[in-house]
């Protein structure tokens, strides 16, 4: 589905780019204001690293898919 | 039922913060998007009900694995390992991998050059019209019912997780699959199954990853199972000896022949709700490779599914029970597993991201009902019975207009197993009634000349009606599983296999039987449909692992080292 049109990895990029910074945001947020009943192994803020990784394979795949350079 | 409706009301198992709703309702706004997006090319019917067949083997590969990827089936199997252990991941591997294989190798080259719309459409062709019409008027019914259970059991869940209106969870997403699939016909059902596929691994493998870090990882892990439960749940082989031996009471032979060989080759081979989705497949490469990179996949999904049950049984400090014993005391069921550690290790963001996941899951199988749905109504049953020579934009019209058909007698039936509980038995039972003879008579008919039409769909019929007749017989007389499955301690699971098993075998002997007694089709007529009187087309010369047999190979040793390291 890369020949016509926006390619479907177009819009996972998109997906885990956008989720990913959420996600990371919220991690960040919660580092400099811990909740009151934190999750079990908050001391390795998952939501940060995860998010960003979510984040930096979205932003590979909304680059590498994005529509401009598809022809 | 009302006791359970009025516990839900009082408890919820998380609770959302404004960025995890955020997270949910960006996912709604991308999959309506996406239908919108690609309304403009879904014209024609080949493009509405077979997304122009143009897939690659990677979009294919994905979308046949995630349409089956349902967030029931991720909450069911992680509750399963909790109550059996590992012995849940037999579902994954034995029960869906060989046949997974077996499909892109052997059976999808004569589906793919009969270029059949479906499998039904491939029965007509083999066996003639009655057995493309017994097959498909079951099939069609069978799989809005099912949606519809489907439908219910997850706005049920969403009640529990969340605390979430039923009719709110029902009409929203029930609308969403009805508004994407009628824009954008088989292609955006595709489309958002691959999307949906990847939210779920990026909204669940986290659970896992963390769960093996405060348990210590697998060896340690292990030791918890076996000092919290028994070491037995820890086993994939070793306790099949006897079906007293393990906590599912099923033999190995129950579970090689029965799930390893009918059950699985019949869902994963004949089921059209998957096999539409290889069909797509824009060439017989990718329509053999495609069913190959999901049995890759597939085999790595108990890593989160089947691994947080197991997590479960370590790390929780609460017990689950069943569902009746948990109403009647306030506590967690099993099927609360998955959730109970997505709350457990899932901060702000992340839940959201993981609820996303539950809900992908739930939308993917329900577009995979509904799609699969709409084209064996409008191709088997409408343009075969009722109007022939309609021109392409009335059967797309149609297709559009049973898109959203369906999904009303899916919610129509979501309601009334709101109403009665029991219907969702009878109907999954149903469901399971077919699958295994269907197998028997596709099988037969791609690879044995010899099986006439008479013979293919009386075997069908008889396979069919001896398995309701088995069901039934244990529903009048429970004492009577001790004949079906063997054991007189055998569970429902157990029981399934074995139902499946002879079934398919009656199914086979009617159909041999009979085909030797009555005329077979010529040679010229079988061209294209049958092994031996068809002619491969010849496959451009490509490096060895581009071949699809390569990649075959590898998935099996894999598959082999699994299960013999988790003996």
């Amino acid at each position: 589905m890369h020949g016509s049109g926006i390619s479907i990895w177009f819009f996972i990029g998109l997906s885990l780019l956008v989720n990913g910074v959420l996600i990371t945001g919220a991690g960040i947020w919660e580092v400099f204001h811990p909740p009151a009943n934190p999750v079990v192994l908050f001391a390795l803020h998952a939501n940060v690293w995860w998010g960003a990784i979510l984040a930096a394979i979205g932003l590979l795949y909304c680059f590498k898919f994005a529509p401009r350079r598809e022809s | 039922m009302m006791a359970a409706m009025v516990l839900f009301e009082t408890t919820r198992l998380v609770h959302l913060s404004s960025v995890d709703v955020v997270i949910v309702a960006f996912y709604f706004v991308l999959v309506l998007a996406i239908g919108f997006y690609l309304k403009n090319r879904a014209n024609t019917a080949e493009d509405f009900f077979m997304a122009g067949r143009e897939m690659t083997a990677w979009i294919a590969g994905l979308s046949f694995l995630s349409a089956n990827l349902g967030s029931l089936e991720l909450m069911g199997w992680a509750a399963a390992a909790y109550q059996y252990g590992i012995l849940a991941t037999h579902w994954y591997w034995i029960g869906a991998i060989p046949a997974m294989l077996f499909l892109g190798l052997v059976m999808m080259p004569f589906y793919y050059i009969s270029k059949t719309h479906s499998v039904p459409g491939y029965l007509k062709l083999r066996f003639g019209e009655s057995s493309r019409t017994l097959s498909s008027v079951c099939f069609a019914f069978m799989t809005v019912l099912m949606s519809g259970i489907n439908m219910y059991s997850m706005a049920l869940v969403m009640k529990v997780v969340l605390g979430w209106d039923i009719h709110f969870s029902i009409w929203v997403s029930s609308l969403t699959v009805a508004l994407y699939v009628a824009l954008g016909g088989l292609r955006s059902a595709i489309f958002n199954e691959v999307l949906q596929f990847i939210l779920i691994w990026a909204g669940a493998l986290l659970i896992p990853i963390l769960g093996l870090i405060e348990a210590g990882g697998w060896t340690n892990l292990k030791l918890q199972i076996a000092h919290n439960a028994s070491s037995e749940y820890t086993h994939l082989w070793s306790t099949l000896g006897t079906s007293t031996g393990n906590p599912m009471g099923i033999h190995w032979t129950g579970i090689v022949f029965g799930l390893g060989f009918v059950i699985s080759f019949g869902y994963w081979t004949t089921d059209f709700l998957v096999v539409q989705r290889v069909l797509t497949a824009k060439d017989l490469r990718a329509a053999k490779m495609a069913p190959i990179i999901g049995a890759a996949f597939k085999m790595m999904v108990p890593f989160i599914v089947i691994l947080p049950g197991l997590l479960a049984l370590a790390v929780l400090p609460v017990k689950l029970m069943g569902e009746t014993q948990a109403v009647a005391t306030g506590g967690h069921s099993y099927n609360e597993v998955l959730p109970l550690m997505l709350a457990r290790y899932c901060g702000p963001g992340l839940l959201g991201l993981g609820i996303t996941a539950l809900i992908a899951g739930f939308m993917s199988g329900m577009a995979g009902n509904v799609s699969a749905f709409t084209t064996v109504w409008t191709y088997d049953i409408y343009r075969a019975l009722i109007k022939k020579d309609g021109s392409d934009e009335h059967y797309v019209n149609m297709g559009r207009w049973c898109t959203i058909v369906g999904v009303l007698v899916s919610v129509g039936t979501a309601y009334l197993v709101m109403s009665f509980a029991s219907i969702m038995d009878y109907v999954q039972a149903l469901f399971s009634f077919f699958i295994a003879p269907l197998f028997g008579t596709v099988v037969l008919g791609m690879l044995w000349k010899r099986a006439t039409s008479a013979g293919g769909f009386l075997g069908l019929l008889a396979g069919t009606l001896s398995s309701i007749g088995m069901w039934a017989g244990v529903k009048v007389d429970p004492s009577a599983i001790r004949y079906v499955a063997m054991s007189s301690s055998a569970t429902d699971m157990a029981a399934n296999m074995y139902r499946a098993l002879w079934s398919w075998i009656v199914c086979v002997l009617v159909t041999v039987a009979v085909s030797y007694v009555t005329t077979p089709k010529t040679n010229a007529e079988l061209r294209g449909l049958v092994y031996g009187v068809t002619t491969m087309p010849h496959e451009e010369p490509v490096a060895f692992y581009h071949r699809p047999v390569f990649w075959a190979v590898v998935v099996s040793v894999v598959f082999v080292i699994l299960n013999i390291l988790l003996w």
